[in-house]
């Protein structure tokens, strides 16, 4: 075991902020997760931490110097460090871009052996190179991004490409096209146009629904439009303008691992062309439970 | 697995609050259970990173997601070749792999 003092490099007189910052030197040098590799960083880091847990603690520093422990005495069981995971299989969680799946995809296949199949990889030797990525905008209707679609899409120079738009593909999204042959990826950034009455919450679908006065007292059965078409619902009895009625599933449609959404009705009452007999029947009303729907409101705020 | 409470008391002086603010800019991103975060091992361990390298190594809160960006491409590209080299160990006959350490070994450009 060597001496502490040697190791962190400071005299047995060293104060306590000498000693801190020869050990914060020697750890950012030898820390074993910025030196992933190395069984040299991880010893010496190990040494450099005990040697630091031993002299900056007055108390352990002084025992020491008395001779009343060695410098192995007071070594503790390592803890496992961050690269012991980093580098396998649970350092998918911190991957780069997001949280990875397992095994290779094809761009991480393409990265590895493009390059080693290519041959020629000098630097500078560009002829070989990928070529740059090509950006074109599409806009798409909003039940097509919705339900998926292929377009068509002509480009600038004459090419036409089928883009398939993925169900529930979002505004802003941004695919991406393979390149062939060594030309670049082509990227499409997707806006999709707003819809008449449907719209996009996530996975979900909002939308107000107009209703009768009749439905909205009464309740009853109601055809709503879904972006799969139209669903019947029940409205139940009493529903008043603004209540929120869930279609489960019938919002944006699965996708790979993504659940179907939901859809969310607002009612809207809905009075219709003026009608006598109900205007008539109005002002003889006495209702039951006489309230004024204001109440809550108070003057001025 | 276990929860920040635990957390907190295993690596004190380190604060909740400096935990929490890491999960914010996820720096650290445990699971969400039913009675709040839940910390994985590799969680524990980043935590713990994260506070060597502020407190020990005087990286500051500024610098340090230029740190992590940097760490966390070099443990994806050492995890593809760690995932490579195993692929190769399984897949490629003796000759080949003899082939490909004494091409290495030779430096040729």
């Amino acid at each position: 075991m060597e001496d502490p003092y040697q190791t962190l490099g400071v005299s047995r007189s060293a104060s306590q902020d000498e000693i801190r910052s020869a050990y914060r030197k020697l750890a950012k040098q030898h820390h074993p997760d910025l030196n992933p590799g190395s069984t040299k960083a991880e010893e010496r880091f190990k040494t450099v931490s005990a040697a630091n847990e031993l002299l900056s603690d007055p108390d352990k520093r002084g025992r020491f110097d008395r001779g009343e422990i060695d410098a192995a005495g007071q070594e503790q069981a390592p803890k496992s460090s961050y690269r012991d995971y980093a580098e396998g299989e649970p350092g998918r969680r911190y991957g780069r871009a997001g949280p990875q799946p397992e095994g290779w995809s094809a761009e991480d296949l393409n990265e590895m052996f493009g390059k080693m199949f290519n041959g020629d990889h000098q630097p500078g030797a560009n002829s070989r190179m990928r070529g740059r990525d090509e950006r074109y905008a599409l806009t798409t209707d909003f039940l097509d991004a919705v339900n998926g679609v292929t377009q068509r899409l002509t480009l600038p120079d004459g090419r036409v490409l089928d883009v398939k738009i993925p169900p529930g593909t979002a505004d802003g999204q941004v695919l991406r096209l393979r390149g062939q042959g060594g030309a670049g990826n082509t990227l499409i950034e997707i806006h999709v146009a707003s819809h008449r009455y449907f719209s996009r919450d996530g996975q979900n679908i909002r939308l107000e629904l107009p209703v009768s006065l009749s439905e909205a007292v009464l309740g009853g059965p109601v055809e709503v439009p879904t972006p799969g078409g139209l669903v019947r619902m029940r409205i139940p009895p009493h529903s008043d303008g603004g209540t929120e009625l869930r279609l489960r599933g019938r919002g944006v449609p699965g996708h790979g691992s993504r659940a179907a959404g939901d859809l969310y009705a607002t009612l809207r009452v809905v009075l219709g062309p003026s009608d006598a007999a109900l205007e008539a029947f109005l002002r003889d009303w006495k209702p039951e439970h006489p309230a004024d729907p204001r109440q809550a409101m108070e003057a001025g705020q | 697995m276990i929860s920040i409470e635990i957390l907190v008391t295993q690596l004190s002086p380190l604060q909740r609050q400096d935990i929490e603010r890491w999960i914010s800019n996820e720096w650290v991103r445990p699971d969400r259970g039913d009675g709040g975060y839940v910390f994985r091992d590799i969680d524990v361990a980043r935590v713990r990173l994260i506070q060597e390298l502020r407190d020990e190594m005087q990286v500051n809160e500024e610098a340090l997601p230029v740190v992590l960006s940097l760490l966390d491409q070099l443990y994806d590209q050492r995890r593809r070749m760690r995932e490579l080299c195993d692929a190769l160990r399984r897949t490629a006959p003796d000759e080949v792999r003899r082939d490909l350490a004494r091409h290495l070994a030779q430096r040729t450009p």
